[in-house]
């Protein structure tokens, strides 16, 4: 089961420059069934094997797609996310960093009255280990198992599935929601989709300073979530008014601070790791049954 | 992006909001030639520094000859401005703004902002101008009204209307703001500003409107299809290293401690600095190298944090998944190598290739202190920050 792709996923790859061929190449060599690219004016051609269309549309009509990697550069990125929902894809994952807010905030509108669930953008994607790989995740320090892991970084996500796989715990599904002030998918989403997953017994949730999402997050595990979760909040330290690598990652105006989010979230019930170098145990702890 | 009081104005004027006339000068002469031509009975001398709280650090006078806006101006110009938002080492004031002063009725607050739990803009605004909107928040909540505007409709007459009710304003007033919220409106969109905040916006005896104090803040994301605003950039304004680091596609933020930081990715980049914080140490700085860290962007990231004389070791983070980790090693030892390191330097690899890069780095034959684990990593270097490795 897992969540959002799997096996039978088809993948199109949206940008077929040096980083979304690269990727795509991975993703196909981790067993993942990416059936084209879309690159406008270069639709004929055949790319490293892939078949590649002018349009999204023409890719999903001639290959029966239903999801799609997203490598377009910032300029186009907005654009290519609504071309994805208008061809009908059921899943977009959008890798790209640098996005104009205005542009998401635009294509996030639009996207609420379409079936297109959007991961990301500034994101790693989403692996469903030993099924199917999306976007530029190491998927091969990933192992099947029961914990959905999502996360609002990149390699902080890869440091956590690390640190379960050591205490043998595998994972359902792992995705990174990205780092920019506007994402498709939220905490909240990706927990909502995680309960409802059968194979998932338990979360990791990442998060960091800046916006509300963890507190929105804890508000649904309280109210919604009957599944275990462990949390960890990056930024503890991090001085407010500074934009901490990510455009999202900010504290502004007393608000977005680390201390709040763990605070709202152990009063839901979730297991806060206080250092980074145990969000795997603290799990553990937390949910001893995943340790059988 | 920031920019000064004097540029948001001149932005503003362009989308036919209303301010006050002013000039800019940097030195005393310029400002007594600007008071003399807004030839108004009062004029004010404000401090250009990317900070609020000007007021209160002595960085905006009142003058009412030409004479005395020269004398302000000699007080201002060269004066370190320390304000709550520029902290101990304040800032130097290299540019004063002179404006003619106005008979001020009332104080209001107005801003558009993007409201990121709601995915929507929204104009804030509030009775009590002059304050920070946070503070408001916190005390007199009832005092603000908030007006969400969808990305897709735009800004809509009764939303403006919903405000000028909410703030009191009478019937020619009203009308006003009408033309002033969507002059704003239009400069938030067409600038791609991430805040376009007015505070106060000023009813005059009169019972004009006009902005008296601006700050605008733009998304630099955006600044690729703006030069106009790009080239606003106040170099001056900015941490030297942050902006050193910027121009060579790195991730900085210098910090207090003296552990100094290099890790790939924006969000392990925090959590080090907690895990230092953990240990018992203090970080220099936050530093995201980025996806693709080879030999020349360690060297460089070395030097930027090197030329912090506080930092007493350097920790090197990486978890490498599409990075290998033997290159990032490589990478290590010929930077420390030519950059002759006299700091102790700890580095954690974990990912692909981790193995044979602590190898490279055994074999390197330099004081490299090898850590696999986070937890190892910082016990380490915080060790080695207090010379006990």
């Amino acid at each position: 089961m897992a969540i959002l792709c799997d096996a039978n996923t088809k993948l199109l790859v949206q940008g077929m420059g040096r980083m979304g061929r690269f990727h795509a190449g991975l993703s196909i060599e981790y067993g993942t069934q990416v059936v084209g690219g879309v690159a406008p004016g270069k639709g004929g051609q055949v790319l490293d094997d892939i078949p590649v269309f002018d349009t999204v549309r023409q890719a999903v009509a001639e290959t029966g797609a239903n999801a799609s990697v997203i490598f377009v550069p910032p300029p186009g990125a907005a654009d290519a996310i609504v071309e994805a929902a208008d061809a009908g894809l059921a899943l977009a994952a959008c890798i790209t960093e640098g996005i104009p807010t205005l542009d998401m905030a635009r294509a996030k509108a639009v996207l609420r009255g379409s079936p297109l669930r959007l991961v990301g953008p500034n994101c790693p994607g989403v692996v469903t280990p030993e099924q199917c790989r999306i976007g530029i995740m190491p998927a091969a320090i990933t192992r099947p198992g029961p914990v959905g892991v999502v996360s609002r970084s990149g390699t902080l996500t890869y440091e956590a599935v690390d640190q379960l796989s050591r205490l043998g715990i595998g994972q359902s599904t792992c995705l990174g929601i990205g780092g920019d002030p506007i994402i498709g998918t939220t905490f909240t989403d990706a927990l909502a989709l995680f309960e409802a997953d059968p194979e998932t017994l338990a979360v990791v949730m990442i998060g960091e300073i800046g916006g509300s999402a963890e507190e929105e997050a804890a508000e649904f595990v309280e109210s919604e979530m009957s599944k275990p979760v462990a949390a960890f909040i990056a930024g503890q330290n991090a001085p407010p008014g500074k934009r901490m690598g990510h455009a999202g990652a900010i504290i502004a105006g007393g608000k977005g601070r680390a201390s709040d989010k763990v605070a709202a979230l152990e009063a839901a019930g979730v297991a806060v790791a206080h250092s980074p170098a145990s969000i795997a145990e603290t799990l553990a702890e937390h949910a001893p049954a995943l340790l059988g | 992006m920031n920019v000064h009081e004097y540029q948001a104005k001149a932005l503003l004027r362009e989308f036919g909001v209303a301010v006050p006339g002013g000039e800019l000068a940097t030195t005393p002469q310029e400002a007594h030639a600007a008071a003399a031509r807004l030839d108004a009975p009062v004029v004010v001398v404000k401090a250009q520094v990317h900070a609020g709280g000007r007021g209160k650090a002595g960085g905006i006078k009142l003058a009412k000859s030409a004479e005395e806006a020269r004398d302000a101006a000699e007080q201002i110009l060269g004066m370190t401005l320390r304000t709550k938002q520029t902290g101990e080492s304040g800032k130097l004031v290299r540019k004063v703004y002179v404006e003619a002063g106005s008979e001020i009725a009332r104080e209001l607050y107005l801003a558009i902002v993007l409201d990121r739990a709601q995915e929507k803009f929204a104009i804030i605004a509030s009775t009590e101008g002059g304050m920070e909107i946070e503070e408001v928040a916190e005390e007199s909540p009832e005092r603000i009204v908030t007006v969400p505007i969808d990305p897709n409709h735009g800004l809509q007459d009764h939303q403006v209307r919903q405000v000028a009710f909410g703030l009191g304003l009478d019937a020619s007033q009203r009308e006003q703001l009408q033309g002033f919220v969507a002059g704003l409106f239009r400069l938030f969109l067409e600038k791609d500003a991430s805040l376009v905040e007015i505070n106060p916006l000023v009813v005059t005896a009169g019972g004009d409107l006009f902005a008296l104090d601006a700050k605008l803040n733009f998304d630099d994301n955006a600044l690729f299809r703006h030069p106009d605003i790009a080239a606003l950039h106040d170099p001056d304004e900015e941490d030297p290293r942050e902006l050193e680091a910027k121009q060579i596609d790195l991730a900085y933020v210098g910090l207090d401690g003296n552990i100094g930081c290099m890790v790939n990715g924006a969000g392990l980049a925090m959590a080090t600095l907690d895990m230092i914080d953990v240990c018992g140490g203090s970080p220099a700085n936050f530093l995201d190298a980025g996806g693709g860290a080879d030999k020349e962007k360690v060297k460089e990231a070395f030097k930027i944090i090197l030329r912090d004389p506080e930092v007493k070791a350097i920790l090197v983070n990486i978890f490498g998944g599409i990075v290998r980790c033997d290159l990032i090693a490589e990478g290590v030892v010929a930077a420390a190598g030519e950059l002759g390191l006299e700091v102790p330097l700890v580095v954690r690899l974990q990912g692909t290739n981790a193995a044979e890069g602590r190898k490279i780095l055994a074999e390197s034959g330099l004081d490299i202190t090898a850590a696999e684990t986070l937890a190892e990593a910082g016990e380490r270097a915080v060790a080695a920050a207090r010379g006990e490795a």
